[in-house]
């Protein structure tokens, strides 16, 4: 602006800058506070995730050498349902002999297992969260001689891959390592 | 203006009288001398844990603490801040061993512990703790630095309201450690199976004096003296009482700055929205 | 409720609601164009101070029970698994621990503001004595929250209070038993401390929402006492400008209380608070938490050789009956305060005689409560006994008759001529 503006025009001017800078801090602070505000929400939202202590007890060690061939037995990882099943050579031979078309979510066997004969795998439906049956010697084991889930019908086969029903993927394997040939950490 | 006067001077009052309050509680709580106040590394708001020390430290309480004393709230797992890798912790944790069970006969078992197991105690309950220490059940230590602090942190407090004024719960473990007595002053009467102790409220200890110049032989070479030793088993039970202590101060000097620079935005905005008012 | 609102909205979804539910013209009724006197000093911060801070601890403690356990066994170990193991959990319980602290400094000089400006006044009566009994679930609801972390402080704290009951006459054994739910501060006793711990902020939470109420029938008082006469002249919107105000109040305040979190968390607690209970080992000396001190001198001011005491009270009641009454009575006296108060001018701006006996009554309270944290050993009995007696002498001796004695100075004709007065000293008187 120059000397020979009119008297009421800088006023103007000063105003309208005092205005825009009133509002660069208004939205600045606004900003800062916000971002503030989104970061103090964390720990309490954090604080409903798993333990220390709880994450602390993720693994399990199991013995192996008590199940005999064609046995299963059930052990808890994570407060979850494993599922240890000894195979037979049957089993081992049906789960390896399948076309990887005819399955809804195809994974060979040999993907699914570290020693053959030893299926180690989390026994929670992956539907809506049941527990097949398969693991006592009278159960129902499915159409395809491995799992079924009664809540609404998932069949399982001997490497408890889905084959049929609503259950969108194969029942997951845990991570594990053999500790040596009769125990097994899960976890 | 006079406000702001009035305001600080009334915010003044109200916080030389509470530190005074508080203070009167702390001294009561302790009692005794005062035990010297050391330059710990975890002092102050930059205050950090010196790993060496702490590792140090675990040793004496592993040789010498650890036979009486229970250690309930730390975990094998929890070694790991003290500088140990995973598999270092793993096999200080294989060195003891924890009940388990019942296995499938329906038996109780002894299995090494994990990482995931706390620290085993000494004694199957105070009662067998009270028998084998005449009568004195040794305290548990996982908080005795708190618990026998006025204010788990008062080096802070300290400062702001008496300089040097408040012995930290370090200092009175160090002090403790260090303030045994061969002979109790003549006229002073020391009840029988006691010990003498500068530090110890009332003076009359049930506890041996534990230290002595190299009872432990540390890994890293460091000179084991009855000093030495007192101060690094007080930064590693200063640390299983406050181990969150590095990240709280670390995340407190970020909140602190970020509300200095949001507070300093928002005087400038009240400013400038009151700015017609006056 | 006072205070008109042109609210208008161009959206149909908000004048659909607002046609059906007026939430958007009360809110900016009460919020925003709220008229609010122009000259109100920081005191005046200190009423939203308290809210946001029971906003913080309501969250704060929602969150710690998600992970407490309320029982013996566990109690003291689920708090430390709070402390070690759970995400962020030493941040929100210290939070939670120092927030109490801060809620009580907050609303203590809030109280203190309302007595030095005259707030209790007529027409305010009842927004004061709403203000009482917030006080009073405050008390309740931090000394049951003391408890539950059941270290040897908690228990014993719980043990010395419940006692306090037994002094009831023919009754009091009963009760106390009642209030245990057992022969001993115990499990039962945890477990409710816990459950209504928990409801008693909300119980809170309604009654602020009462003074509120009340508080914006009438609006807030000033530093000058005087009624608001212009709303043009002497009144502004609440938004922007007291909102802003309220907020910058709030960062510096969240500046202090993030230091105590962060930098000395246990500055307010009591080491022994970090011994597990031990119903066999009593702490050499027993105290409550800090805002508790000054009530607890004046429980343990009335002894035997207590003059009020030995000259009054003596004929019918035990002193541990009267102490306890005494507690009780130094904040119900509060309710009688309106009418106690006989002076018509508000402010102690005007009162000079008033103004030298509020701060006295401010240094009074203070001793009462270093008086409360120290043994009652020697002189300090005596000190609290006199504290104590300049207490109550205050609050219904001295203030009724300087209200009746006092000449106060000339009121300024408004607020806004206050306002300008104070720029133009000249202009003034």
């Amino acid at each position: 602006m120059s000397d020979t503006a009119h008297a009421g025009q800088p006023t103007q001017n000063a105003e309208i800058d005092e205005q825009t800078r009133r509002d660069f801090l208004l939205w600045s602070t606004i900003a800062v506070g916000a971002a503030g505000a989104a970061l103090a929400v964390w720990p309490f939202i954090d604080q409903m995730n798993p333990a220390a202590d709880t994450l602390a007890l993720a693994s399990t060690e199991v013995d192996l050498s008590k199940i005999d061939v064609g046995q299963s037995i059930t052990v808890m990882w994570r407060g979850k349902p494993v599922f240890i099943r000894h195979r037979t050579e049957e089993e081992i031979a049906e789960a390896r002999d399948v076309d990887m078309a005819a399955l809804p979510d195809p994974e060979k066997d040999a993907a699914r297992v570290q020693q053959p004969e030893w299926l180690i795998m989390v026994g929670v439906c992956t539907h809506l969260g049941c527990i097949p049956l398969g693991q006592k010697e009278g159960d129902t084991k499915g159409d395809f001689g491995g799992w079924f889930c009664p809540c609404h019908g998932s069949h399982y086969d001997t490497s408890g891959r889905i084959r049929k029903g609503p259950a969108p993927t194969n029942l997951p394997i845990p991570g594990y390592s053999f500790l040596d040939d009769n125990s097994v950490r899960i976890g | 203006m006079k406000t702001i006067k009035t305001l600080s001077a009334a915010a003044l009052a109200i916080g030389v009288m509470g530190g005074v309050m508080i203070g009167g509680n702390a001294q009561a709580a302790v009692g005794g001398p005062k035990p010297p106040s050391l330059d710990w590394s975890f002092n102050g708001i930059f205050g950090t844990y010196d790993r060496a020390a702490l590792q140090r430290g675990f040793q004496v309480f592993k040789t010498v603490c650890a036979s009486c004393h229970s250690m309930n709230l730390m975990a094998f797992r929890n070694l790991e801040a003290l500088g140990y890798n995973e598999d270092e912790v793993k096999a200080i944790a294989a060195e003891y061993e924890v009940q388990a069970g019942p296995n499938d006969d329906g038996d109780m078992f002894m299995r090494p512990a994990t990482p995931a197991d706390h620290w085993p105690a000494p004694f199957a309950n105070d009662k067998i703790a009270a028998i084998s220490n005449g009568g004195a059940i040794p305290p548990d230590l996982s908080l005795i630095n708190k618990a026998r602090a006025s204010g788990g942190d008062s080096a802070i407090r300290a400062s702001l309201l008496q300089p040097g004024g408040f012995p930290l719960g370090a200092d009175y473990i160090h002090g403790l450690l260090t303030g045994y007595k061969e002979e109790a002053p003549a006229d002073f009467s020391l009840p029988a199976g006691k010990y003498y102790n500068e530090y110890y409220p009332g003076h009359a200890i049930a506890m041996a004096p534990p230290l002595y110049p190299d009872g432990v032989e540390y890994a890293d070479g460091t000179q084991a003296s009855v000093d030495q030793q007192a101060h690094d088993v007080a930064v590693f039970l200063n640390w299983v009482s406050e181990p969150e202590l590095e990240q709280r101060k670390n995340l407190g000097i970020k909140v602190m700055l970020f509300l200095l620079v949001l507070t300093a935005m928002l005087y400038a905005l009240k400013r400038k929205i009151w700015a017609n008012v006056h | 409720m006072s205070g008109s609102s042109n609210f208008q909205s161009n959206s149909k979804i908000v004048n659909w609601i607002e046609y059906r539910l007026p939430v958007f013209s009360f809110m900016d009724a009460q919020l925003n164009q709220y008229p609010t006197p122009k000259n109100l000093n920081y005191f005046w911060n200190f009423g939203s101070l308290a809210g946001i801070v029971l906003v913080i601890m309501i969250v704060s403690g929602i969150t710690l029970a998600m992970h407490y356990a309320p029982t013996e066994a566990e109690a003291f170990t689920s708090v430390e698994r709070i402390m070690r193991d759970v995400n962020f959990g030493w941040l929100i319980r210290y939070i939670h621990v120092n927030g109490a602290s801060m809620f009580f400094i907050v609303v203590f000089i809030h109280m203190f503001r309302g007595l030095y400006y005259g707030s209790y006044k007529a027409p305010r009566e009842i927004l004061w004595i709403i203000g009482v009994f917030i006080l009073l679930a405050m008390m309740a609801t931090a000394f049951m929250g003391y408890v539950l972390p059941w270290g040897q402080m908690s228990f014993w704290g719980a043990t010395v209070i419940t006692n306090l009951f037994s002094a009831i006459p023919l009754v009091g054994e009963s009760i106390v038993q009642l209030l245990w739910g057992g022969f001993v501060v115990g499990e039962p006793t945890l477990k409710r401390f816990f459950a209504l711990h928990y409801l008693l902020p909300f119980v809170i939470v309604g009654l602020v929402f009462m003074h509120l109420w009340a508080l914006h029938m009438h609006h807030s008082n000033n530093p000058t006492g005087v009624d608001i006469k212009d709303e043009k002249q002497d009144t502004i919107p609440f938004h922007p400008y007291y909102t802003i105000k309220d907020i910058y109040g709030l960062g510096v305040l969240l500046l202090i209380f993030a230091f105590f979190v962060f930098f000395a968390p246990n500055y307010f607690g009591h080491p022994d608070n970090y011994i597990q209970a031990n119903a066999l080992v009593t702490p050499a000396h027993i105290v409550p938490e800090w805002y508790f001190l000054p009530f607890y001198a004046i429980l343990r001011a009335f002894t035997n050789d207590y003059v009020i005491y030995s000259w009054f009270l003596q004929w019918f009641m035990s002193a541990k009956l009267a102490g306890v009454i005494a507690m009780f009575a130094s904040i119900l006296v509060l309710l009688l305060l309106p009418w106690l108060d006989r002076s018509r001018v508000r402010s102690a701006k005007y009162r000079p005689v008033y103004k030298l006996f509020f701060w006295l009554f401010v240094i009074d309270c203070l001793i009462l409560g270093w008086v409360g944290g120290q043994p009652a050993e020697g002189t300090l009995v005596l000190i609290g006994q006199i504290s104590t007696t300049w207490y109550f002498a205050h609050l219904l001796v001295f203030i009724p008759i300087i209200g009746i004695l006092e000449r106060p100075k000339p009121l300024p004709d408004s607020i806004a001529a206050s306002v300008m007065g104070s720029h133009a000293p000249q202009a003034a008187e």
